[in-house]
């Protein structure tokens, strides 16, 4: 008999479709969509109050939608053997202090129904040196290596990572990527939260951009980039600030020492002009702006177009 | 042992590895009750506040000054400062620890995580019962050896029982506190409950030397029901027991009720 796994494996194995969550008076989520699919990264990104920690929340059967639909493996989240299938790594939660790391694996295997061994795990997750040791003992670093471990050692197929670098330097948080980067190629999904772009951008298939409660855009990476046509030019150059500001192309420009940096829609313009203008001009760079730009222009963007709602309204 | 699934492949069926055998389950509740004993014994800070006061008072009352009162007022003193003892575990264990964990987001992060249902309130519920019984030995040991109290063996164990089972309603009360405020002013609040409750349910002098008004209110303690079913362990009482044991499985199933239900609503 022919059989036709297609449109199983392609159903989304996290969904909120329309979701709406109050809490009293301030609505969290606004009818809120989000679609996550196997073996890929999706980072929600969005300022505070966003709404990510309430869809979160939803996803991981924390709290009840007031409206919508919330799934996980096509299943209610608040049940069991949906999150039996999940791994979680949370913003702040504070592990039993007296506790050794490998006591706090063990542990947290034990939920799970066919979970990494112990040495599998801490290889994984960089925390081999620390299994004595009392989880109280350890740095704010190792401590998150140390959640990292509890998140991934039920061997999940979906880990939720609430912002998983904070407080790491940068050699650890490059280590906790390639271990994630590593878990993508088994075939594990994530869901990411974070407040680093540059994160978003090593790690994430998708982004999920949310500002009030609501997906204001979703897609690749460089679908969200490519959102913003601005472009950065900086070059080593004796031209004062206020000529450059004066020429049309130009949208910002700030001095730093001899440098000068500059924004510009069409950069080709701008650097035509700069060479005609200064001959002695170096080290010119060209860069297409980063998500960290298309970022703050999104949500301003939304930003703006609330506060016209509410004023329209008003 | 473990089954490896590839995770790319179509998942028609639900893959074999996501049923839960019924003995990891069982497992889980083990690891959890494990963990949580592991912590608690390891934290000075818990155990001997615990330790000490129950274990000073009876030194001080129940050996040095009731030497000239006789032996069975050491072994009155042996059931009612074991009853004071084992409030403790119960009210504090419970109460301060959800208090805690609601506040650090521990408690969010076990919800989210596929921990059997109960396996938390179970550990602690254990947890409590194992600091009960350390409790018990401990005056045990102290009135055999200074206070020179003869019991048989059948008495030991039935105050220790008594102990170990009767922490239980006070872990009920301990948790619905817990669930009503959250983070560090939980403990003063427990005290509050706790000293007040132990004196005027005679657990550090005898009733009948309270005023008139407190032996009547007495009955309303469910740590005097306690007592009663203690001094009866040690051959002082010998009322009927059931009243008392249905006095506090009463008190302890609706308080269950209260804090599961403030759980459910608040987390």
């Amino acid at each position: 008999m022919p059989h036709t796994p297609d449109p199983i494996t392609r159903d989304p194995i996290a969904r909120l479709d329309g979701v709406v969550k109050r809490y009293g008076r301030l609505t969290a989520l606004d009818g809120a969509d989000l679609r996550l699919q196997r073996g890929e990264l999706l980072a929600l990104l969005g300022p505070n109050g966003a709404g990510k920690t309430t869809a979160i929340g939803l996803l991981l059967g924390l709290i009840r939608a007031d409206a919508g639909t919330v799934e996980l493996f096509g299943q209610d989240p608040q049940r069991i053997e949906a999150r039996r299938r999940i791994g979680v790594m949370l913003q702040n939660a504070e592990l039993p202090p007296t506790l050794r790391v490998g006591e706090l694996l063990r542990l947290t295997a034990s939920y799970y129904p066919a979970p990494r061994t112990l040495a599998e795990t801490a290889e994984l997750a960089g925390v081999s040196d620390l299994l004595k040791r009392p989880y109280a003992k350890l740095s704010g670093g190792q401590q998150r290596r140390v959640q990292f471990a509890l998140a991934l050692c039920g061997r999940p197929e979906l880990l939720f990572l609430d912002e998983p670098t904070v407080g790491m330097d940068i050699e650890a948080r490059q280590k906790l990527w390639a271990a994630i980067r590593q878990l993508l190629a088994e075939g594990c999904s994530v869901l990411l939260t974070t407040h680093y772009l540059e994160e978003a951008e090593a790690l994430a298939d998708r982004v999920c951009v949310m500002t009030h409660g609501r997906m204001i855009h979703e897609g690749t990476v460089e679908a969200l980039r490519a959102r913003v046509a601005l472009k950065r030019i900086r070059c080593l150059s004796t031209l004062s600030i206020d000529t450059v500001r004066g020429w049309p192309e130009v949208s910002e420009v700030r001095r730093d020492n001899e440098r000068l940096h500059i924004t510009a829609a069409e950069a080709e313009v701008v650097v035509r002009r700069l060479l005609v203008a200064d001959l002695q001009l170096r080290e010119l760079e060209v860069q297409r702006a980063g998500l960290a730009e298309a970022f703050t222009e999104l949500t301003r963007d939304a930003d703006e177009a609330s506060d016209t709602d509410q004023r329209e309204a008003a | 042992m473990e089954t490896v699934m590839s995770v790319n492949e179509p998942v028609v069926n639900e893959p074999t590895s996501l049923v839960m055998p019924r003995r990891r389950v069982i497992g889980a509740y083990l690891e959890e009750a494990r963990s949580e004993c592991l912590r608690y014994m390891r934290a000075p800070g818990f155990m001997l506040p615990i330790m000490l006061f129950p274990g000073m008072f009876y030194l001080l009352f129940g050996v040095f000054m009731a030497k000239s009162e006789g032996a069975d007022a050491a072994r009155y003193l042996l059931a009612s400062y074991g009853v004071f003892g084992v409030m403790s575990p119960g009210l504090f264990g419970f109460g301060v620890s959800l208090a805690l964990e609601r506040d650090g987001g521990l408690l969010t992060f076990k919800r989210a995580l596929p921990m059997p249902p109960g396996a938390y309130l179970l550990g602690k519920m254990l947890m409590a019962m194992a600091a009960a019984a350390v409790v018990i030995l401990l005056l045990l040991v102290m009135a055999l050896t200074l206070g020179h109290v003869t019991l048989n063996l059948a008495q030991a164990g039935a105050l220790l029982l008594t102990g170990m089972l009767g922490v239980l309603p006070f872990c009920a009360l301990g948790m619905f506190v817990g669930t009503l405020i959250k983070g560090q002013g939980a403990p003063g609040m427990l005290q509050l409950i706790y000293l007040p409750m132990s004196f005027m349910s005679g657990l550090w002098m005898p009733l009948p030397l309270l005023p008139k008004f407190l032996q009547q209110i007495a009955p309303v303690w469910p740590s005097y029901h306690l007592d009663r079913l203690a001094l009866a362990a040690v051959g002082l009482d010998q009322q009927p027991l059931l009243p008392h044991v249905l006095v506090l499985i009463g008190f302890a199933a609706g308080f269950l009720l209260l804090a599961a239900r403030r759980l459910r609503r608040n987390g």
